[in-house]
């Protein structure tokens, strides 16, 4: 039976074996595949002689008992000796990659600046404006101005329970409602951009765009 | 010690000399000792709309500068026994004094009054700091239009980040027609916006017009619906719970409402 090898790759250098471990996908996912694959596949190899392994997780961000997991896993057959365990590039700071939560009244002359993402519950009143380097979420009525992505990420999001803003830039582009997009009311949309092209969609429809969100597909 | 409330608005024209007149008459009308300070200094308006121009001698700069003492610049209404107003220099500009000087202006005045309303300048500069600087709470005058709306907001946001207490929303000149027929902000709409309790809501009154230019506050005359909803304003400041005025009915419904109340 071949596994179709989707978030763990195993790689033989000449003395050992490398594990190139996925950093995009959820962490449990990670470790079910991992396991899968040390009881199922490579048999020839696992049952031989000790082995120096070298585990590269790439740019995830992990904790120690996230790692602690991957070594137990891997101590498993036997004849595995860990040499190393590092995450490639070094993790962001977390205010940065994380989402940063905010609260209140973004009124009339306000200016919030955020490097990085930011959830916002509040409503953002006309002429109040939010200026992230990352995505802007908002719980609240947006009816000001969002400028997301503002050193010129163009995979930004701006999304907002009631979307009636005076302008949305993200990166470069600007564009204004309601003579360039119009917004369907009472359903909570996200803005983005497609081509160079500012668009209005559902949230839900956010995933089409970010394929590195967690899904939730039911329980 | 009394409590100093600043009237502001950010948008001039909206009427906050006309509702810190009215207000401040109709508290005195309810027995209070109230003093009103105007600190528009170079285009006071508030002793105009009471009606005491001709009766100023010193003003809030020379209390400021120690050319004359606090009491001797005080103006008496010729109303009210308790009602005094603190009048703006028309000759110099808000510039010339400082936000401390009107917080210990205001701080003496606490000490003899129950309520010191402040007029505040249009605008959120120097005049509007000096405004607000001896306040303990604030009411925001704003009209159904966007412009006024926006300025509100503004206001409010900086009244958020100073000392003053939040801020209580007067609604004023509303024409229930306009509004009627969609052609108006109604009270909803603008209270969604700005996110602040309301504590009035002051109809479009001629009559407030023909007040001002005979320097008598329409608080006195209780055929004039604004009349009403400014002594409404005052009774919510004392703490009564007044329901809001009705402002769909037909002509003549203020009269039943007065009656229902028993005012007038």
């Amino acid at each position: 039976m071949t596994v179709v090898s989707k978030h763990v790759r195993i790689k033989g250098i000449k003395d050992g074996l490398v594990f190139l471990l996925d950093d995009k996908c959820p962490f449990e996912e990670l470790l079910g595949e991992l396991r899968y694959k040390l009881e199922h596949s490579h048999q020839n190899i696992l049952t031989g002689p000790i082995m120096h392994v070298d585990i590269k997780l790439g740019s995830r961000l992990v904790t120690d008992e996230e790692k602690e997991a991957v070594l137990e896993i891997l101590r498993g057959p036997g004849n595995l000796l860990i040499r190393s365990i590092e995450a490639q590039n070094a993790p962001k700071p977390v205010n940065e990659s994380s989402l940063y939560v905010m609260s209140g009244i973004l009124r009339s002359g306000q200016v919030l600046n955020h490097k990085g993402d930011l959830l916002f519950l509040g409503d953002v009143n006309p002429g109040g404006t939010i200026a992230c380097t990352g995505d802007v979420f908002i719980l609240g009525a947006l009816r000001g101005m969002v400028f997301a992505g503002v050193e010129g990420n163009e995979e930004a999001v701006i999304a907002a329970s009631v979307m009636a803003p005076t302008q949305l830039r993200i990166a470069e582009i600007i564009s204004r409602p309601p003579d360039e997009w119009e917004t369907r009311e009472s359903s909570m949309e996200f803005a983005f951009l497609s081509d160079g092209v500012m668009k209005i969609d559902k949230i839900h429809n956010i995933v089409k765009l970010r394929r590195d969100l967690n899904v939730f597909k039911g329980v | 010690m009394g409590e100093a409330i600043v009237v502001t608005s950010g948008k001039g024209g909206v009427g906050k000399t006309t509702t810190t007149a009215n207000i401040g008459t109709a508290l005195a009308l309810q027995g209070k000792k109230v003093c009103l300070v105007d600190t528009d200094i170079g285009l006071r308006n508030l002793d105009v709309v009471m009606g005491l121009e001709n009766r100023i001698i010193y003003d809030l700069v020379d209390v400021a500068e120690g050319r004359c003492r606090l009491g001797q610049a005080l103006v008496k209404d010729k109303r009210f026994e308790e009602l005094y107003m603190l009048p703006a220099a028309q000759t110099k500009d808000k510039t010339s004094v400082t936000p401390e000087q009107v917080k210990d202006i205001v701080l003496e005045l606490k000490k003899e009054y129950e309520y010191i309303l402040i007029d505040c300048p249009a605008g959120i500069e120097h005049g509007f700091r000096n405004a607000i600087a001896g306040a303990d709470k604030a009411i925001v005058v704003t009209t159904p239009e966007h412009a006024a709306v926006r300025d509100a907001d503004r206001v409010i946001g900086l009244l958020e980040q100073s000392e003053v207490e939040s801020p209580k929303l007067v609604i004023n000149r509303i024409r229930p027609g306009l509004i009627k027929s969609g052609d108006m902000l109604d009270v909803e709409d603008i209270l969604q916006v700005l996110n602040i309790d309301l504590i009035g809501i002051v109809p479009d009154d001629e009559l407030v017009i023909k007040a001002a230019n005979m320097g008598e506050p329409t608080v006195m005359n209780p055929d004039s619906g604004a009349a009403i909803a400014y002594r409404n304003i005052a009774r919510r400041i004392l703490g009564d719970a007044v329901p809001l005025m009705q402002l769909d009915r037909k002509p003549g419904a203020f009269k039943k409402l007065k009656k229902f109340f028993g005012i007038g």
